[in-house]
């Protein structure tokens, strides 16, 4: 995590908590003990502490209509697999609005394609934000913010003053552990990587190094999806950029065009 | 279009940040007038307006010539399910529960596409 000057603040109001938990006098002192043997407890806090857990549902929204109207045709197009089987790989998922999103795009578009299925794994480094989006529970302002009015009575159960996302919808997704720095676990062919609004936190070698792990993982004719806090310049270098706007890109050995 | 009138300057304000340009009404009777002398591209309305209801404007609003052209956010207390359901099959649109913020009001926009994302 790469953390520039002006962040001190966002660093001393996440971390001292998590110092004076630990029993620390200051910031100061907890670092220094991670120099040595550091308690593994200890750094599961510190981590779920700096790890940003902003999202929300249909962020931007621009790129779920692509997703809709050009990437799942494609995809069912042209991924020649006797599986019928459509995989997508959300990562840096936080409480879950993102792989719900496309869960529900994805549930949408199931008529039009007969015989398919889809399985959508979700992750992220934080295990306290997997278990709220595991549950798929959200206020009315968290759903306000991006769940089309539509899809909120098809897909929603109102429960007391929250939201749930209907068990149709959640079944469709795993949620997983992962830390993207950590070698890659075996989860491909992926057909959708969605990485968005997470790389930006990394330095240029390691998103470099993140997306070439990724790439490695992909249907030869999938996409991935960068956000818009995101730059591309990395991206490019690995992939061939095929909407500048919402930053989606294929294998430069893809066919799309 | 809401019986409050601090709901319709805040709202106001909001939607004018957007770039639109805003009449008010307070019930639904008062709208009915307005969207005779001109039919607007948008619509916030309120469930709960004295004289004519929010509901009842909407139902009528969707007869009138042009109704149908209108996108029409409902916007109320009311956060069930069965009022929800209730405005979208009358025409509403989208739907906002209050207390409404900024962003909520440019996620809905975005969704009926009066508004670039």
């Amino acid at each position: 995590m790469v953390l520039t000057q002006d962040k001190a603040y966002m660093l001393d109001s996440r971390l001292s908590p998590v110092a004076r938990k630990w029993g620390f006098e200051s910031l100061s002192a907890m670092t220094q003990s991670l120099r040595g043997v550091p308690n593994k407890n200890m750094i599961s806090d510190i981590v779920e502490a700096m790890s940003t857990h902003e999202t929300s549902f249909f962020r931007d929204i621009g790129p779920f209509y692509v997703l809709r109207d050009t990437l799942l045709p494609y995809l069912i197009k042209n991924t020649a697999r006797d599986t019928k089987k459509l995989r997508v790989w959300c990562n840096a998922c936080s409480s879950g609005q993102e792989p719900y999103s496309v869960a529900m795009i994805l549930k949408e578009q199931a008529a039009q394609m007969p015989g398919w299925s889809f399985e959508i794994l979700a992750t992220d480094i934080s295990h306290e934000v997997l278990e709220l989006a595991k549950d798929g529970i959200y206020t009315q302002t968290e759903v306000q913010r991006g769940v089309p009015v539509q899809y909120l009575l098809k897909y929603f159960t109102h429960k007391g003053d929250k939201w749930q996302v209907n068990a149709d919808i959640r079944s469709m997704i795993k949620f997983q552990n992962l830390n993207l720095l950590e070698p890659m676990p075996s989860i491909g062919p992926i057909d959708l990587v969605v990485c968005r609004n997470i790389l930006l936190h990394f330095d240029e070698q390691t998103q470099t190094s993140v997306m070439k792990n990724i790439a490695a993982l992909m249907n030869p004719q999938g996409f991935f999806m960068l956000g818009g806090s995101d730059t591309n310049e990395q991206a490019t270098q690995i992939f061939r950029e095929i909407d500048a706007k919402w930053k989606i890109y294929a294998l430069s050995g893809s066919n799309f065009s | 279009m809401d019986d409050s009138r601090v709901v319709r300057k805040v709202a106001g304000r909001i939607i004018q940040d957007f770039g639109f340009t805003c009449r008010e009404a307070e019930n639904g009777l008062k709208a009915v007038e307005l969207c005779q002398i001109e039919m607007p591209d948008v619509i916030v309305l309120d469930w709960n307006m004295p004289v004519m209801s929010g509901i009842e404007f909407l139902e009528k609003l969707r007869q009138m010539e042009n109704g149908a052209s209108p996108k029409v956010v409902m916007c109320t207390m009311e956060s069930d399910t069965d009022h929800i359901r209730r405005a979208v099959e009358a025409g509403a649109n989208e739907y906002i529960v209050k207390p409404f913020d900024r962003e909520v009001f440019r996620t809905k926009f975005m969704l009926m596409g009066v508004l670039e994302y």
